[in-house]
Parts: structure tokens; C-alpha cells; sequence
């Protein structure tokens, strides 16, 4: 198990080595910053002040590696346009995201659970059939679209949900967040169901088959048969069995929905660290640029890690016959 | 009460897309307190079919469309949902045949017998472990305590049918339907789970039915025979009877054809043909078109009527040829 | 959905897959639809009452009109509205169809034939190739294409060639991967010897004989990708990353309207939202369609 968790790890800096390399050199192919942070009427002075304070006068290799040097050090560069450390800005803007797709996540289980289960035990009825054309829609309608027509559904036709942006804040762990507060959950209710709606659609489907796969068994049978009430069979028989490959699935998706918060961030003003790329781009902040790629990446690799780990933890029938060999 | 169980003309059937499937035909019986019968027949003939359609589990697009199933006196089909749930696990309960598959292999063994006990006894949690411990005592698993915080899986075969058999009886039901309960388990544990299960119900009282395709564990373990074929009973009867006597040529095929009865390098006897699948039944007796006794009457279906002490669906029953009792 | 039995037994192949798959209304309303919006999308030039790129026509005061308003100078009457700049919203959207549906088809299609044809030369040549191709397509898969997409748009900067790389290179590991599958199963059987044996050359083997046995579940996932890639390019360009605004795809229209949602302008952003959505629920309901009924498992006659 040691060996593996090593493996492991080494793979992951590896790539991890590679992806900088080529996102260095990649964003420094494109533009030239300077152009963007100067003013044109700035003459040739304040331009060369100005490209030695940013040490774009380097050859790129040289610039690569102080930029590793820094990055051993946790120092990422400053931002052009903020003139704070990159790895600091992103830092402040995490938790935002952080808690917009966390209540992502939390939304897609608890509503994508029931639903498929009663898909799954009612396949042919009008409520099992309306179910899984509603997933249907949740895979194929574009985010950012349904984001635009919650918006101008909930909050300009109906004015129940504030448009944008996120509520107020409080500490908690010296971190802030906003859904501690009834203002804060109804900034944070828009955008997180629109980030979970395709996730939604997941669990639906995968719930519903994997419950109409699981009712086929003998078990279920046996427990029919002990008299045991349906919501007992269903609710602890059924549901136990099918767990743990939905559970590895919206790990997995943990990642994605991270990066899909870029598209929700944006339709919805949600101050995170998506809203904040975008931005990067647009101006050509490279360090932030830089930053929040390898950060993406790094999480990336450790959730994809971890639910390795966690699989082989989970299944009784894996752990224990392990140990029985 | 004397009789716990009488189904009357019980008929149960599928509708497919490729016909209608009879899968128990006008099926009548019934089983006295502590006795045990055996439900004999081929796969196919309906045996299991019927242990379902008495436990209330059959799922569309199968339907019991006629029949009185009598526990007690009172008819099962006439109950309501809920009321039938009541009934399963408690009064009836039902032994599946393969252990692996009937156990959920993701709950421990505790969880799974506390909640038979719960499900119709308004009892704590720790009394419900009692008994499963106490039940499991019964059944001859040794460390009950270590064995209840084990999954299905740490169990051999054997073990696990007797959890099986140890769920069957934390009710205390009054009648116990067995679908081929030991035929995926060795000859050695086969034996002594039958021992037990008979020596409990004269214990308790408690009915059994036993639905095999082997004739020598009927010999053994039944008080009662009945034999199924295509979803009808051909014959019913003690098992003296049956056995010692048959009457209806299926039966006697049967009996006959059992390897232990044919002497050695002789050529095993057996019932020519094959049996003919439930939708493309013969008219008549669907054991027809197999039998030597065979006839033009045989066209006609013949009804279930008491002959010699025993109740037989047969035009040509036959004489009494001198036939050993299987042993 | 279940296929209907054979009515006859003289019933060609192509016909049964033409009964099978419009034996379901939704199917075939979904197809109908679809042909309906792929003709607009190629004759767009022919029937949009205006040409939006064409600056010289557009009429500022003519702007944000309301859906049915006539123009100012009442040479026409817009049925769908107009945009800020004036532009002629039905139009707009004929246009934007076409070129989201033209980058999404061709994106897929590229990305189709270069997944095939790394698939079948790893599953074919084996060893250090297989190794790395496949090594590249595992690392690739295991990112979100939007993050892909974004990283390879951040470098890269605006335009229709680098959004259908972008697209493509999101794409092509799937591919890549299935074929590679399937050619591995297929390359141990004994035809592939026989033929090797024959002197054929590894090309002709790999083509001729291996990529027919992979191609029908290939080509239900193209299709759903094709869907997928609409919808992904509409998201970037929605971002900002993706077409330039000479070019507006629906994504960019619907950017556009963004701002005005708020004050009730609603036409300038939904209607391109309607027609997105459109494209891609119908394609998807064909796609499904076809799966299921090319789904060899189901073909029960």
C-alpha cells in the first residue's frame, strides 16, 4: 500500500513539473503584457522601468527558473494588474469557490438520490419516465444558459432570489463564508444549483440503474420474504448497495465542478477564483494565469489520489478479503 | 387448528410476449401442523412458483389469477398488501436455495436477522440480538457473538443456509416454505441440515414444505409427497404411498430413473423425451406424449381424484408393479 | 424503447433501421426538428432577411427593438427584435447557427478521424507507442475539457481555427481510448493473422479490417459529442474566448444580450438561447435514438 501511495505521488509531480513547463512557456508565447499594463503615451523609460520591475527582460529559460526557484518557496509572482502576490489573490478568492461547489455537490446528492431511486423503482410509471427526461435536459442544456434563465426567471421576472453576487459574510475557522446567513443562502441557491444540474443528471442516471440492477438481486427477494417493509428494503437493503460507485463518482466530479464554477461564477458575479481567471485572461495577467493553472492541476491530481485510496477502503467485501486472503 | 395450509385449485400464470405460461395449474394440497411434505418435480414444473405464489412474491407479469391459498382457514389472496407483509416472515417464512445470493453482502449478519425480528415484533434492539443469538445457538453455529458481527461472505455455504434457517425461525412461523435449499450445498452438510430442520419442527410444531427435484431427500425427510409436472400435480400422497406404490407413470419414471435404484452395468433407466416447455403443452395430460401407457383418452385433461389412498391426475393409473422404496 | 419484431422477413437491414428508429415520436420529432435547423443553418445567407455582418446596412437607431417592431425606416419589420447594434436578431441567429453547428460538426469530425487513427495505430503497433499515446490520452481524460479548452484558449487567443483545435483536442482521447480497446481485442483474432500472413500491408490491415468492427458504437459517440462540442463553444464564446465578435456563434449572441437581461430585453439573449438549446436537445434525442437502436444487445427479431 506504501509503495503504491509513493508511486503515486512521484507520478503526480511529474506531471505536475511538465504541466508548469508548458504553461510557462505557453503563456509567455502569447502578447506582450507590457503593452497591456503601460499606457500607450508612457515613453521608452517608463516602459523599460516598468519591464525590468516585471523581469521580462530575462531570457525565458532564466525567467522559468526563477519562477521554479519562487515556486519551491510558495512564491508565485505578483500579479500584474493587482500588484499582490498571484498564489495570495487566488488564496483570498478560494473560499468562495470552495463553497460554491461544495453546496454543489451537497445539492446533487440530495436531490439526484431520490429522484433516481424512485426512477429506479417505478421505471415505467409517469414519474420515473418525467424524471429521466428531465435528465436528459440536465446533460444536454448548456450551464451558463440555464444560468441566464434562472436569473431572469427567479430574479427579474419573479424577484424572489437576489441576480447576483454573494451574500454576506462571517468567519468561521478564520475562513469566510456566506451560507451561515439567510441572505447568504439566497445568493448561494442560483448558482449552486445551476453548477449542479448536470452533476444532478449523473447521480439520477446512475442511481436508477444501479437501483434497478440492485432490486433484480436475490437478496432483495429474501428481505421481501422476512416481511420486511419497503422502505426498509429500499432505504437500507437497495441503497447500501449502490453507494459506493456513486460516492467514487461525485469525488471525481469534485474536480470538475471546480473548474465548471468558472462559467457559473461568471453568469452569476460570484466573486471566485473563476470570475478571477477570466479576468487574468482578458487583461494577461500571467502570474495569475500561471498560478491558478498549477493549482487547478494540483488539486486535480490529489482528489483523483485520494479517491484511489478511498475505494479500496470502502467496500467491506475488498477490505475483508484482503485480510481473510 | 390441525391443517395450517390448503390451497385449493391455485393457478398462477405469466403473461409474455411469446404466450401465456400456466406456471401452476389448478394446484391443490394441503399440510398439517408439524408436517412436512415434500413438493417434487423437475425445473419447470412449478414447484417454486408455487412456494412464491403462496408467500404472496409473485411479480407482473406473472398473477394468481384463481385459487384460495387457506392459512389457518384464512385466505392469503383475499388480504391486503400490508397485511400479507405482516403475514411473510412471520407466520410464513421461506428458505431460498442458493445462501450467497439471498444474504446482502454489504450488512452484517446482526442487522439483517434484528430487522426479521423487528419488522413484526415490537421489541428493543437488544432483546432482537437475543434472540438472533439464540437462534443461531439452535441452528449449531458456534461463537454466535463473534458470527454476528460477520458478513455473508465469512461464512461457508453451509453457514450461511443456516442463518438462513435460523432468520426462518426467529418468528416462529407456523409453516416454512424450503425451495431447494440444499441442492448448491455438499451431500455431507446436506444431511445434517435436514436432520435439524426435522428435528425442529417436530420440536415446534412448525409446518414445512420442502420443494426438491430429489426423490431420495423426500424419502428421507418428508411425511407427505407431492408430485408436480408442467405446473400440475399428477400425484399426491403419503409418502409410503407414493413412493413404495406410485400410481401415475411419471412417477414411476421417476423413481425408477434415480441412479441409486439401478443396479450396476446396467443402463440407467430413463423417461424418453423431454419435458415440454409450459407454453407448448400437449392437449390433455402433458405428460402424454412421453407416456407408454398412453392412450386417445389421453386427450382429455384428467382431474386430480383420490385413488388407493392417495389423490392422482391420471386416466391409465398404473399397477402395482413391485417398485423398492428408494432408499 | 424496445425494437418492434419483423414484420416480414424480406426486410432489408437499412430498412429495419429505418422502422426501428422512427418507431418512436420523440425520435422522430427530435429528427425532424434537427433537419429543420440544419437546412436554416446551410441556406442561412439564402433566407436571413439581413446579412448581420455587413456594417454598412446596420442602423443604429434601429437597435434594441422590440420582437415585431418595424424600423425605422420601415423597410422591414423585425420579427425577432434587434440587437444593440441594430442588427436584425433572426438573422443573427440563422447566422450563429451556422456557425456553431459548422464548428461542432467539424470539430468532432477531426477530432474523430485523429482519435481513430492513434487509437488504431496503438492498438495495432503496440509497445512504446501504444505506451505513450495512450499515456497522453489517460492524463488528457482525466482533466475537464473545460479546463483543456480554457488552458489551450488562454494561450492562444480568439479565432474559429484555434476554438475547433481546442475542441478537437478536448475530443480525441475518447476516441483514441475506444478504438485502441477495440483494436486490441480485434488484432488477437484470427483474420487479422490471416491476413498478415497474406503480406498485407499494416496500413490496409489496420484499415480495412479493423476500423469496420470499431465504428458503430464510435459513431453514436460522435454524434452526442457533436451536441457536446456545440455546447462547449457556446460556453467559451459565452466567456469571452473563444470566436471573435466578427463572427458571432450563438454562445457570443447570447454574451451579448447578457447585460440587457436585467432591464427586460430579453429577446436579445433568449431567442439565441431558445435556438442553442434547440440544436442541442435534438441532436441529443437522435443521437439517443441511434444508440439504441444500433445497440446490438437489443436486437431481439
Amino acid at each position: 500500500m506504501l509503495a503504491f501511495i509513493i508511486r503515486r505521488i512521484l507520478q503526480s509531480l511529474v506531471v505536475l513539473l511538465v504541466m508548469s513547463l508548458l504553461v510557462f512557456v505557453g503563456v509567455h508565447a502569447i502578447g506582450n503584457p507590457v503593452d497591456v499594463l503601460i499606457s500607450p503615451d508612457a515613453d521608452q523609460i517608463e516602459r523599460a522601468k516598468v519591464i525590468v520591475a516585471f523581469g521580462l527582460d530575462k531570457p525565458l529559460w532564466l525567467q522559468y527558473f526563477i519562477f521554479l526557484k519562487n515556486a519551491a518557496g510558495g512564491d508565485l509572482g505578483r500579479s500584474f494588474a493587482y500588484s499582490t502576490p498571484a498564489l495570495a489573490l487566488i488564496f483570498e478568492r478560494m473560499p468562495a469557490t470552495l463553497e460554491l461547489s461544495s453546496a454543489a455537490i451537497l445539492l446533487s446528492v440530495v436531490l439526484g438520490l431520490p429522484l433516481g431511486l424512485l426512477a429506479g423503482l417505478r421505471p415505467n410509471g409517469l414519474v420515473g419516465k418525467t424524471i429521466m427526461a428531465v435528465s436528459i435536459l440536465g446533460f444536454s442544456l448548456p450551464t451558463f444558459w440555464v444560468g441566464l434563465m434562472l436569473i431572469m426567471v427567479f430574479a427579474v421576472q419573479l424577484g424572489w432570489l437576489p441576480t447576483s453576487g454573494r451574500g454576506e459574510t462571517q468567519m468561521l475557522f478564520g475562513v469566510p463564508v456566506s451560507f451561515l446567513s439567510w441572505d447568504g443562502l439566497r445568493h448561494l441557491l442560483m448558482p449552486a444549483f445551476n453548477l449542479a444540474l448536470f452533476n444532478i443528471a449523473l447521480v439520477i442516471r446512475l442511481t436508477r440503474s444501479g437501483a434497478q440492477e440492485a432490486l433484480m438481486q436475490d437478496y432483495v427477494k429474501f428481505a421481501r420474504a422476512k416481511g420486511l417493509r419497503n422502505s426498509r428494503i429500499i432505504g437500507v437493503h437497495v441503497l447500501k448497495n449502490i453507494l459506493i460507485p456513486i460516492v467514487t463518482v461525485v469525488a471525481l466530479q469534485f474536480g470538475s465542478i471546480i473548474a465548471f464554477s468558472i462559467v457559473t461564477e461568471t453568469v452569476f458575479a460570484w466573486p471566485g477564483m473563476g470570475k478571477l481567471i477570466i479576468d487574468s485572461i482578458r487583461v494577461l495577467d500571467r502570474p495569475v494565469i500561471v498560478a491558478y493553472l498549477l493549482l487547478i492541476v494540483t488539486i486535480f491530481i490529489l482528489i483523483n489520489l485520494v479517491v484511489d485510496m478511498l475505494y479500496s477502503v470502502l467496500d467491506p467485501r475488498v477490505r475483508l478479503a484482503e485480510s481473510k486472503g | 387448528m390441525d391443517t395450517t395450509l390448503t390451497v385449493n385449485d391455485l393457478q398462477t400464470q405469466f403473461a409474455t410476449r411469446a404466450g401465456l405460461v400456466k406456471a401452476v395449474d389448478q394446484v391443490s394440497f394441503s399440510v398439517k401442523r408439524g408436517e412436512i411434505m415434500g413438493l417434487v418435480g423437475e425445473s419447470g414444473s412449478g414447484k417454486s412458483m408455487t412456494g412464491y405464489s403462496i408467500m404472496g412474491l409473485i411479480d407482473a407479469p406473472g398473477k394468481i389469477v384463481a385459487g384460495e391459498i387457506l392459512l389457518q382457514g384464512s385466505d392469503l389472496r383475499s388480504l391486503p398488501a400490508e397485511a400479507m407483509r405482516k403475514i411473510r416472515g412471520n407466520r410464513i417464512a421461506m428458505i431460498f436455495q442458493d445462501p450467497m445470493m439471498t444474504l446482502n453482502p454489504v450488512l452484517r449478519i446482526d442487522t439483517q436477522m434484528m430487522e426479521a425480528v423487528r419488522a413484526h415484533q415490537d421489541v428493543s434492539r437488544m432483546v432482537a440480538r437475543e434472540m438472533s443469538r439464540e437462534a443461531l445457538v439452535r441452528v449449531g453455529i458456534p461463537s454466535p457473538d463473534e458470527r454476528l458481527q460477520a458478513y455473508p461472505h465469512q461464512f461457508s455455504g453451509g453457514m450461511r443456509q443456516r442463518v438462513a434457517i435460523a432468520i426462518a425461525l426467529l418468528n416462529q412461523p407456523d409453516l416454512i416454505i424450503c425451495d431447494e435449499p440444499t441442492t448448491a450445498l455438499d451431500v455431507t452438510i446436506q444431511g445434517q441440515i435436514l436432520y435439524e430442520m426435522q428435528k425442529l419442527c417436530r420440536e415446534s410444531g412448525t409446518a414445512l414444505i420442502w420443494i426438491t427435484h430429489d426423490l431420495s431427500v423426500v424419502a428421507g425427510l418428508a411425511d407427505t409427497v407431492a408430485v408436480m409436472y408442467a405446473g400440475r400435480i399428477v400425484e399426491s400422497g403419503t409418502v409410503q404411498q407414493v413412493l413404495e406404490h406410485p400410481r401415475h407413470p411419471y412417477t414411476h419414471g421417476l423413481i425408477a430413473s434415480a441412479p441409486s435404484r439401478n443396479p450396476r452395468g446396467q443402463p440407467l433407466q430413463q423417461i424418453p423425451g423431454m419435458t415440454p416447455s409450459l407454453l407448448n403443452l400437449p392437449e390433455g395430460c402433458a405428460f402424454r406424449t412421453r407416456c407408454a401407457h398412453a392412450t386417445v383418452e389421453c386427450a382429455q385433461t384428467p382431474q386430480l381424484r383420490e385413488v388407493e389412498q392417495r389423490m392422482l391426475r391420471c386416466w391409465h393409473p398404473l399397477r402395482d408393479n413391485v417398485v423398492e422404496a428408494v432408499s | 424503447m424496445e425494437p418492434t419484431p419483423a414484420r416480414n422477413m424480406a426486410e432489408t437491414p437499412w430498412q429495419r433501421f429505418v422502422r426501428n428508429f422512427f418507431g418512436s415520436r420523440i425520435a422522430t420529432a427530435g429528427f425532424v426538428l434537427l433537419a429543420l435547423i440544419v437546412l436554416a443553418a446551410i441556406f442561412a445567407p439564402v433566407i436571413s432577411p439581413q446579412n448581420p455582418y455587413d456594417l454598412a446596412k446596420l442602423d443604429v437607431m434601429d437597435s434594441r427593438l422590440e420582437p415585431g417592431q418595424a424600423s425605422v425606416d420601415g423597410s422591414m419589420t423585425y420579427l425577432l427584435g434587434t440587437d444593440d447594434q441594430g442588427r436584425d436578431m433572426l438573422s443573427a441567429i440563422l447566422y450563429g447557427i451556422r456557425i456553431s453547428v459548422m464548428v461542432g460538426v467539424l470539430s468532432t469530425v477531426i477530432a474523430l478521424s485523429l482519435g481513430l487513427t492513434l487509437g488504431l495505430l496503438a492498438g495495432y503497433a503496440g509497445g512504446r507507442i501504444e505506451a505513450f499515446i495512450m499515456r497522453v490520452a489517460d492524463i488528457q481524460l482525466s482533466f475537464p475539457p473545460i479546463l483543456i479548452a480554457l488552458i489551450l484558449l488562454a494561450l492562444t487567443g480568439r479565432g474559429i481555427d484555434k476554438i475547433v483545435i481546442a475542441l478537437v483536442a478536448v475530443q480525441w482521447a475518447y476516441y483514441a481510448r475506444t478504438t485502441r480497446s477495440a483494436a486490441l481485442v480485434e488484432r488477437k483474432k484470427e483474420y487479422i493473422e490471416a491476413a498478415t500472413a497474406l503480406g498485407l500491408s499494416p496500413l490496409r490491415i489496420m484499415f480495412r479490417h479493423l476500423l469496420p468492427n470499431c465504428l458503430p458504437p464510435l459513431i453514436v459517440v460522435a454524434a452526442l459529442q457533436v451536441a457536446s462540442a456545440i455546447s462547449l463553444e457556446a460556453t467559451l464564446s459565452f466567456l469571452g474566448l473563444g470566436l471573435p465578435i466578427t463572427e458571432p456563434s450563438l454562445g457570443l449572441l447570447i454574451a451579448n444580450g447578457f447585460q440587457y437581461l436585467l432591464s427586460g430585453k430579453y429577446w436579445i439573449s433568449v431567442f439565441p438561447g431558445i435556438a442553442l438549446l434547440a440544436t442541442v436537445v435534438t441532436i441529443n434525442l437522435v443521437a439517443d435514438q441511434l444508440r439504441d437502436v444500433l445497440n446490438p444487445r437489443l436486437q431481439t427479431q
